[in-house]
């Protein structure tokens, strides 16, 4: 019986954006990482080769995280005292590239400053030779004077800063503009405000080449069906030709699925929620294979065993026979 | 395609005799179009108008039941390509499989672990459906023996696997009165096969490399005169199993018939475990009707449950929680009481913000129709009285003593109606956004109870 199968023509791709400058490039890195190109739904080969494979992050703190997992902990050792020696751990763990996140603190209890987020940075590029994400403490005008200093001291690196958001942008994207670097956007969970932020970023003259999106989503069981949906309906209205949708998607499954209590507790919690360890790791895996499905083109991880099982799950989709 | 009232008219007799209770059969078809009356409410209608009108309005993916003794499993009936166009309607049923060559307690043990495997998410109690016994042995009376194992100590639906309808057969003649799933045919055995199905009243799986091979081989088993298949794509890894599935649900949203029926995902085999759970992901995210685990182990279960229940939630129905008391990190009456409403990913904010500090609390969750908190307060479903209400409907008063309670930042406005409408609590007022619960707990709450 012959079949004709249906295939879709889109008229629009995803943008293509490249991570990271290697020393001819004016940076530091030994590798550079690039992501988009797409012009079919996530790994349909019969509509086309993708162009890219999407790619992994790990997630390092530039000091010792307060909050995190002792599974996580447990996991990186000695490594998380310091950003260098845990972004190369990173880098043999797998992970394509590294996103450092400024906090408020210190190792040794003193306010974080735009001095010591530059050393921070300077020491995470001097401990891997990835392309790396800096995202600031998340405190909008900390974010600023922390993320000029590092966008400063970095000229050329093509770092992607972050984040901008609708209520802070403008002072990231002039940053990155005058630096030779990228910024990523977070939005929450909706389609328009996405599009939105592209829009007040791009207004600034920062080309779509320079911009990657983070639409948010929410853990397995706390609210991903949200951000799943919301990925593919940019993604469909970017191959049908909406500019403002066609940026590469970055998502942080890692973040959230070690807030859930399910990675988090050990004990007191349901016998039928299996072992610890592993159940954790399931659901830091389940959640970014499942964003992946829906148009992911970089996953923020935090454990080095969900690295290798997103691997290779992205080499099973990415193989044709 | 279904009909319209006027095709469906040509179909019916045309007597107007008015024994369906409609004055004219015009009037009966345009009911019929609009699904709202049964065909088999007119007693004239011929067999071959009854044939061209099923097939009209059958679905483009055949819903397929398997029934155990007692439980059962339903899947097809899908009707879109992306949860956000409408919604996914039949859960894929998650399998665990067994081999026949497994010594008999060990199946039975393993057997009744599935069966009584049950976890609470969200007050909803996720269960495993089914169970496929592997005809691994190759041997007829083994096969019968593992099915007899299972079914001493379970009563869930079940998948027999095997290419041999002899070996098949002795186990699923044991299952009187049930409709288990054979997998199944394929290009040598499908004859009999076929007949072992319609005999025993069993589903039939067809097992192809290739849409064109499976297309073949479903129209085959229908003209043996199999209705309830299930598909069963040989694609080994997960890019090449993501093409077929997208095809077969394309290809059957356009009303393509032979491919028109749920498939069936082996997502076990592999050297590393683990990968199940990549494997199962997909599975469930895109299209799988049924998906086979072969191994039982609950760190895995409990996640890919979950999945299934966030992807197949309607996303046009906001998900509820349901109205109540919630005890997070085992409050005592000395803790404090935080309000919020009962859409769920609000309730899932707090809830995990709650839980993630540590510190005990009680989450007050009030009916406000799945809303969120400024959407539901700017509709007047979240406001002084309903929090007045839940706090008697649920006995907090007798449940805590320290009355304290929190209103979420985003209505602070309310907090002077609610002193008045609770005149015994000490109304705090609570950040606006979740994720700042954990500092403002340890620092306002944590400064002792207020006495009243």
């Amino acid at each position: 019986m012959q079949i004709e199968i249906p295939k879709d023509n889109w008229q629009g791709s995803v943008n293509t954006v490249t991570l990271g400058a290697t020393p001819e490039e004016g940076g530091t890195r030994t590798r550079t990482v690039t992501i988009g190109g797409q012009q079919t739904l996530p790994f349909l080969h019969f509509e086309q080769t993708p162009p890219n494979r999407p790619v992994i992050a790990l997630e390092i703190t530039a000091a010792r995280p307060g909050d995190w997992s002792p599974v996580l902990l447990d996991a990186w050792g000695d490594a998380i005292d310091d950003p260098g020696n845990w972004a190369g751990a990173c880098e043999s763990a797998g992970a394509d590239l590294i996103v450092l996140s400024l906090g408020l603190t210190e190792a040794d209890g003193r306010s974080a400053d735009p001095e010591s987020a530059v050393r921070a940075t300077k020491s995470t590029l001097g401990g891997t030779g990835l392309p790396l994400i800096v995202l600031g403490p998340g405190q909008a005008e900390l974010d600023n004077d922390f993320v000029i200093a590092v966008a400063d001291a970095t000229k050329g690196e093509r770092l992607v800063l972050g984040l901008c958001e609708d209520s802070n942008y403008r002072t990231i994207v002039a940053a990155a503009m005058a630096n030779d670097h990228l910024v990523v956007g977070r939005t929450p969970m909706d389609v328009n405000l996405a599009k939105q932020l592209n829009i007040l970023i791009t207004d600034m003259g920062l080309p779509l080449d320079r911009i990657v999106m983070d639409p948010t989503t929410g853990a397995l069981g706390y609210g991903i069906e949200y951000g799943y949906s919301v990925m593919e309906r940019l993604r469909i209205a970017a191959l049908q030709g909406d500019a403002m949708t066609q940026l590469p998607l970055l998502v942080n499954p890692g973040a959230e699925a070690w807030k859930t209590k399910e990675a988090k507790v050990g004990e007191g919690v349901p016998d039928s929620w299996g072992k610890w360890e592993e159940r954790a790791s399931n659901w830091e895996t389940v959640t970014a294979v499942a964003l992946i499905e829906a148009g992911a083109d970089i996953v923020v991880l935090r454990h080095p065993d969900s690295v290798t099982r997103v691997r290779n799950a992205l080499d099973e989709l990415m193989a044709v026979g | 395609m279904a009909l319209t009232g006027i095709q469906i008219y040509k179909l019916l007799p045309q007597t107007n005799c008015k024994e369906c209770g409609f004055p004219t059969c015009l009037a009966f078809a345009m009911k019929l179009g609009a699904k709202q009356v049964e065909l088999s409410d007119c007693p004239y209608v011929t067999e071959e108008a009854t044939a061209q009108l099923a097939e009209s309005a059958a679905p483009p993916i055949r819903l397929i039941e398997l029934v155990g003794e007692g439980h059962q499993i339903r899947v097809g009936n899908e009707t879109v390509l992306f949860r956000h166009e409408k919604t996914f309607y039949n859960r894929p049923g998650l399998l665990i499989s067994i081999q026949d060559t497994l010594d008999e307690t060990a199946i039975e043990q393993l057997a009744k672990t599935v069966d009584a495997y049950g976890v609470d998410y969200v007050g909803v109690d996720l269960r495993i459906d089914g169970l496929a016994i592997e005809a691994t042995s190759g041997d007829a009376a083994r096969f019968a023996e593992a099915v007899r194992a299972v079914r001493r100590v379970s009563d869930l639906p079940l998948v027999l696997v095997g290419e041999d309808p002899a070996v098949l057969g002795a186990g699923v003649e044991l299952l009187e009165g049930e409709k288990p799933l054979l997998i199944g045919a394929n290009a040598r055995n499908w004859d009999s096969m076929a007949e072992l199905a319609l005999q025993n009243g069993a589903a039939l799986g067809a097992t192809a490399a290739s849409l064109e091979e499976l297309a073949e081989l479903t129209e085959q088993l229908r003209s043996k005169g199999v209705e309830d298949i299930v598909l069963h794509p040989g694609a080994a890894r997960m890019g090449p199993t993501l093409a077929m599935q997208t095809q077969i649900r394309r290809l059957a949203l356009k009303n393509f018939r032979p491919l028109g029926y749920p498939t069936i995902e082996f997502v076990g085999g592999s050297d590393d475990g683990r990968q199940q759970a990549v494997l199962a992901t997909q599975a469930i995210s895109k299209y799988a009707g049924l998906v086979v685990l072969d191994a039982f182990s609950p760190e895995l279960l409990y996640p890919l449950l979950v999945l299934r229940e966030n992807i197949y939630t309607d996303p046009q129905k906001p998900i509820q929680v349901q109205p109540a008391l919630y005890e997070i990190n085992n409050p005592t009456p000395q803790d404090p009481v935080l309000v919020t409403t009962n859409f769920s990913i609000t309730y899932f904010s707090v809830a995990n913000e709650v839980e993630g500090s540590g510190i005990p609390a009680w989450l007050l969750v009030t009916d406000a129709e799945g809303m969120s908190v400024l959407t539901a307060w700017a509709a007047g479903k979240f406001d002084a009285e309903s929090i007045a209400k839940a706090v008697k409907q649920f006995d907090v008063a007798a449940r805590v003593e320290r009355h304290d309670i929190v209103l979420p930042g985003h209505v602070a406005v309310l907090s002077g109606e609610l002193e008045e409408e609770l005149p015994d609590w000490n109304v705090l007022v609570g950040p606006r956004e979740a994720v700042d619960l954990p500092a403002f707990m340890k620092t306002v709450l944590s400064e002792g109870s207020t006495v009243h």
